[in-house]
């Protein structure tokens, strides 16, 4: 009885044709999963990227090849002021933005980890600056930034009477230079806050219990169990804000071009500007490539935190 | 908690007091609580309220805050919407931007759940050399690779092509899907592959009937994520498009609709208000897994 139906099971099993043991065989079946992704990025990213470093030690301009000129492009941006006035643009950029936004998103997080009416509803609410393209808002605060008709002149001129004149926001250096690092606070709030209240969420309550059996004020709870355990997210989330905001474009480009004369100028801005409008690609390429060494920096520093949480957790649990 | 249930029993003069305490905690929560957060409210929406005001205000208004109340539209018109459909190349703006998301989702969406699946289920030698280094390459930042890639781009013959676009896209998407989408594959239990896999079944077949249905909230967070990346991408569409017609929405309206010393507000509040919306509305049906995306995808 057994053997027959083993029989008749052998039989319907028909011999698989070639196309489907070539997708059995393991190695094939590996190539063909991997071959889209890493294909597209070995292509329009890695390539680009030696590509880049390449153009950078070379005179390119649009329509001519260039020809190899070693470090030349490097030397003339070290005496170029408009180049140095870009990193330190960027670095205070960076730096100041990402304080910005770590501090009050992570107050934000805080709060928003209270119990209280609406919280899904709030949390909606709160990325939306997150999810609509940055371009867009961007125009939304030149707008506001406008000299004649701000509207944030116009709460403090008339109707608070804190000042006399409108403010000029982009007109002169440094008040472009805080009124961008205000709109990008201002965009990167949401990413920060929500990240962090992830972070929050797993903390686990018994910890908070524990701490308020042996007499804790909130202070130490939150210096001594929050924060700890909120540190590896808080070192990923914080690599990538610098990252992204080191080599912002979109703000700036939108809001200024860099402008008033150039003061506002972010490494990818005048990247651009050398070498889209301006034609110089290897001059541009250099500029671009001397942000390298930053992110490399940054991404060392994810490293670093990544390495924390495993030891943190104790075991490989993760 | 036990004066809580202790009180009642007490009698009036001792109700006086937690009563007293509960009303200054409600206030104590009102002002360390609400108060802040209907701040952190108020700045994060004023801009979007500020836009949409200026798109259906009326120069006449936009430009006399004595006379009329900037807070508010006494004569709302949609005479700048108007000019933007009907005046400027804007809905085909808007078909472009469209049709370039819609297609580097696809690809995107395609390449990394091959890729995630063979990273996390195939376990190759080196599987998780090939997922660091997707990883790395999301670090890697369009600022620096739109010079090189508009060379790529002028040599290949995409200059001024929405293909162009919808090729390099996927460079940033790729990382991020591929990423998110191991997290996922990850959360579902080995044995039901192993099940089918003693059944019979090829390793295709397990992908497509047993891995995929079980994947479909990440797939979409990967989808509706990678939608709004590539509808807020600005770098690229700006170095890679030339002509007037075939510009994304970003681009289209800094470049375009930005014409001479008087900025026409009104028109370019309209047209960053229509181009917001369609992320807006794919957000807020989506909401949840933005968040668990977003959420999921830093935990990682």
């Amino acid at each position: 009885m057994s053997a027959t139906t083993a029989a008749a099971w052998s039989r319907t099993r028909q011999e698989p044709n070639w196309l489907v043991r070539l997708f059995e065989w393991k190695p094939f079946l590996v190539i063909a999963c991997l071959l889209p992704a890493v294909g597209l990025l070995t292509v329009f990213l890695t390539y680009p990227l030696g590509l880049g470093i390449w153009l950078a030690f070379t005179d390119t301009t649009i329509g001519r090849r260039g020809i190899w000129v070693g470090l030349e492009n490097f030397e003339y941006l070290l005496e170029d002021p408009l180049w140095w006035n870009a990193v330190f643009y960027s670095v205070f950029y960076t730096g100041v933005a990402t304080v910005g936004k770590f501090a009050l998103g992570l107050w934000l997080a805080l709060l928003l980890n209270n119990h209280m009416p609406f919280k899904s509803l709030l949390r909606a609410i709160i990325l939306l600056p997150w999810i609509v393209p940055t371009v867009l808002s961007a125009i939304a605060f030149w707008w506001i930034y406008d000299p004649q008709f701000s509207i944030i002149s116009f709460l403090l001129v008339d109707i608070l009477g804190v000042r006399s004149t409108n403010i000029d926001f982009l007109g002169s250096a440094w008040p472009a230079r805080w009124s961008l690092i205000a709109a990008n606070v201002w965009r990167g709030i949401p990413f920060v806050a929500i990240s962090l209240l992830a972070g929050l969420q797993t903390i686990s309550p018994s910890l908070y219990e524990a701490a308020l059996l042996d007499g804790s004020t909130a202070w130490q709870r939150f210096r001594y169990i929050t924060f700890p355990m909120l540190l590896p997210i808080l070192a990923i989330v914080m690599t990538f804000s610098i990252i992204f905001t080191f080599t912002d474009f979109q703000l700036v480009y939108a809001i200024t071009r860099g402008g008033p004369v150039n003061s506002t100028h972010l490494l990818a801005t005048l990247a651009f500007q050398r070498g889209i409008p301006g034609g110089q690609l290897g001059e541009g390429a250099a500029i671009a490539v001397s942000m390298i060494p930053f992110l490399v920096f940054a991404t060392l520093f994810s490293y670093f935190g990544l390495a924390r949480r495993k030891w943190q957790q104790g075991e490989g649990n993760d | 908690m036990t004066e809580a249930v202790a009180t009642p029993a007490a009698g009036n003069a001792a109700t006086a007091q937690p009563e007293t305490m509960a009303w200054d905690s409600k206030a104590r929560r009102m002002v360390m609580l609400y108060l802040p957060l209907a701040c952190f409210l108020i700045i994060l929406l004023f801009p979007f309220y500020w836009m949409t005001l200026t798109a259906f205000k009326p120069n006449a208004e936009l430009f006399d805050y004595k006379t009329y109340n900037p807070f508010w539209i006494s004569s709302p018109t949609l005479d700048h919407i108007r000019h933007l459909l009907f005046n400027t190349a804007y809905p085909r703006w808007l078909v472009t931007t469209m049709t370039v998301a819609v297609c580097s989702t696809f690809i995107s969406l395609i390449a990394s759940t091959l890729a995630a699946y063979a990273i996390q289920r195939l376990r190759f030698k080196g599987s998780q050399y090939v997922g660091l280094a997707i990883y790395l390459a999301y670090l890697v930042p369009p600022s620096i690779q739109f010079i090189p890639l508009a060379t790529m781009v002028y040599q290949l013959g995409l200059f001024d092509s929405p293909m162009a676009l919808i090729l390099t896209y996927p460079t940033f998407l790729i990382p991020f899907c591929t990423w998110l989408l191991i997290g996922y594959f990850k959360s579902i239990p080995y044995e039901l592959e192993e099940c089918a896999l003693i059944d019979g079944a090829t390793r295709l077949q397990i992908l497509r009937q047993i891995t995929l249905p079980l994947a479909v909230p990440g797939l979409i967070s990967a989808g509706i994520f990678s939608f709004t990346l590539s509808w807020n991408e600005f770098i690229y569409a700006l170095a890679f498009i030339q002509s007037s017609e075939s510009k994304t929405v970003p681009v289209a309206i800094l470049t375009e609709l930005v014409s001479g010393d008087v900025y026409q507000w009104g028109a370019l509040m309209a047209g960053s208000l229509l181009g917001s919306l369609p992320v807006a509305i794919f957000y807020s049906f989506f909401v949840d897994y933005y968040v668990s995306s977003l959420t999921g995808a830093v935990k990682e």
